[in-house]
């Protein structure tokens, strides 16, 4: 059982610290004694093979896995966004935004959240009506009306077409900007990875095995192109 | 070693590369439903009656033409006989129905949701649902007696089997990602049953509730010829002793009636209730 902590107010401390997570699923080792620390406003995206245990760890930070070992501190406000946009079919797109927000408020809150990605005039419908981007837009105002300190995405745009997933990595990122949760985002997109993150980090074999800042070589084409080498080669992907 | 050659079926080609058009696009989907055409059916087959009565092909006493049976429908309403044995019948299955309907759903919420309960209450539900209601009256009359307790009970367990079956498997399969998204976005117990446990499984009990309605009806005929001195079916025992076979007539026509009408309500409101869903309903 992991114990899940709030760490100490500070804001040179780390809003999310993991350490030495352990998980095993049917006697294989997924995660074996994994650390993880995200800083206040970070942004980072975590990369791995399939199977390599990205999914795990995420789902383990979110709180959705109960026997996974190892400390875990989280803010209190955390969000999750999930690969599907996950709405519930049976309540209209406003009410779907507030599931588990309440209070004075909540339903304006709810408004301004879905005016921010563009789907002011769509609080009444059906969350069938809707496309997908515009589905996993309703997701992304869902996140945002908890005012998160924390954002988990577990490759939300994986799903989307290829001109709807720039529009969205576009939204994410001005969202960010604006609200400034710290992010931990999965994704097996190296490119989305380099175009979004402050911090890409890369997992094999149950632990951390590359974590390099990126925010700083977005000026330079030539320093992306090394990362993006280097990054494609710790995945396996050779260029020769 | 032989060689084969095929040959090409002048026509066969040309059969391949004929454009497809929207009919051929839609033919996995039933066409669209046109107004009322639920009754096309029925009415086909009255007029089928009308036309084989008239016609003299089938003998009056065995099969009165739907004029005569009709006229003694009227004939029923204005001296008041009838009004009092259809309320008697309505009486019995609304009031059997409703209990049924509400202990199915409690039963089923119960099992579904709690582990005690499941084990308390499926095994039984399971047993009961193999014995037919018919087999439980003679039960039913030596603890009951012969009056309106009997059938109304009857009718009751008739009625609770379809739905809590339906509402208890729909409880169950309740989507997993639906679960996790509860807990992502911390909601208490009660909240998670009121916006997604209950939501996701009113289309189980919808279904159930319509199997019930129909079920109602047919109970309610089995323990209204057995044993009775009101309703449908004693008015159709009665006819039969006196070889009314318009009365018999109408008493059938009632009963189909009533069954149409009441399940044309619960799709009413089972499309009202569920208008989020998008099938081939809609």
């Amino acid at each position: 059982m992991a114990s899940v902590a709030r760490p100490v107010d500070r804001p040179d401390t780390p809003v999310v610290r993991v350490s030495n997570l352990r998980r095993v699923f049917d006697g294989r080792t997924i995660l074996d004694g994994l650390d993880l620390n995200i800083a206040r406003g970070e942004f980072v995206a975590l990369l791995g093979r399939s199977g390599s245990g990205k999914s795990t760890i995420l789902r383990a930070v979110a709180g959705l896995d109960a026997v996974v070992d190892g400390s875990i501190e989280v803010p209190e406000r955390r969000s999750v966004l999930f690969q599907d946009s996950r709405l519930l079919p049976w309540m209209s797109v406003v009410d779907n935004v507030t599931l588990g927000s309440y209070g004075p408020g909540t339903r304006e809150r709810a408004k301004a959240a879905l005016r921010e990605v563009g789907l002011g005039a769509k609080e009444k419908s059906w969350p069938k009506t809707l496309s997908g981007g515009e589905q996993q837009r309703v997701a992304l105002a869902r996140s945002l009306v908890r005012d998160p300190e924390l954002l988990l995405a577990d490759e939300p745009f994986s799903a989307l077409d290829a001109l709807t997933r720039i529009r969205m990595q576009r939204l994410l990122q001005e969202l960010c900007q604006r609200h400034a949760p710290a992010v931990l985002f999965v994704t097996h997109d190296v490119e989305e990875a380099l175009r979004l993150a402050d911090r890409v980090v890369i997992t094999a074999n149950g632990r951390i095995t590359y974590d390099q800042p990126v925010a700083t070589a977005r000026g330079s084409p030539l320093r992306v192109e090394a990362l993006r080498n280097d990054i494609l080669d710790r995945l396996g992907v050779s260029k020769d | 070693m032989s060689l084969i050659s095929f040959t090409t079926p002048s026509g066969f080609l040309q059969r391949r590369a004929k454009p497809r058009g929207q009919a051929q696009a839609r033919a996995l989907l039933p066409k669209a439903p046109f107004p009322a055409q639920r009754l096309l059916g029925p009415v086909l087959i009255l007029a089928l009656w009308y036309v084989a009565s008239g016609a003299g092909w089938i003998s009056p006493a065995k099969m009165p033409g739907p004029d005569a049976v009709i006229a003694s429908l009227a004939k029923m309403v204005v001296d008041g006989t009838l009004a009092i044995d259809v309320a008697a019948s309505l009486q019995r299955a609304a009031l059997g129905l409703s209990i049924g309907v509400v202990s199915g759903f409690i039963l089923a919420v119960v099992a579904g949701l709690t582990r005690l309960g499941d084990a308390l209450i499926d095994g039984n539900v399971q047993v009961k649902r193999s014995i037919p209601s018919l087999a439980l009256i003679p039960l039913f009359i030596i603890w009951l007696g012969i009056g309106e307790t009997m059938k109304v009970a009857i009718i009751a367990l008739g009625t609770m089997v379809p739905i809590y079956i339906n509402t208890h498997a729909a409880l169950r399969g309740i989507d997993r990602r639906f679960v996790e998204l509860g807990q992502t976005v911390s909601l208490s117990r009660a909240r998670f049953l009121r916006h997604i446990v209950f939501p996701a499984s009113l289309p189980g009990f919808f279904t159930g509730l319509r199997m019930a309605v129909t079920h109602s009806w047919t109970a309610l005929v089995v323990v209204e010829t057995i044993n009775a001195t009101s309703g449908i079916g004693f008015m159709i025992t009665q006819a039969r002793i006196y070889g009314q076979t318009d009365v018999v007539l109408v008493g059938l026509l009632l009963y189909g009636v009533l069954g149409f009408g009441s399940d044309g309500l619960v799709r009413a409101l089972e499309r009202r209730t569920l208008s989020w869903r998008q099938s081939l309903d809609q």
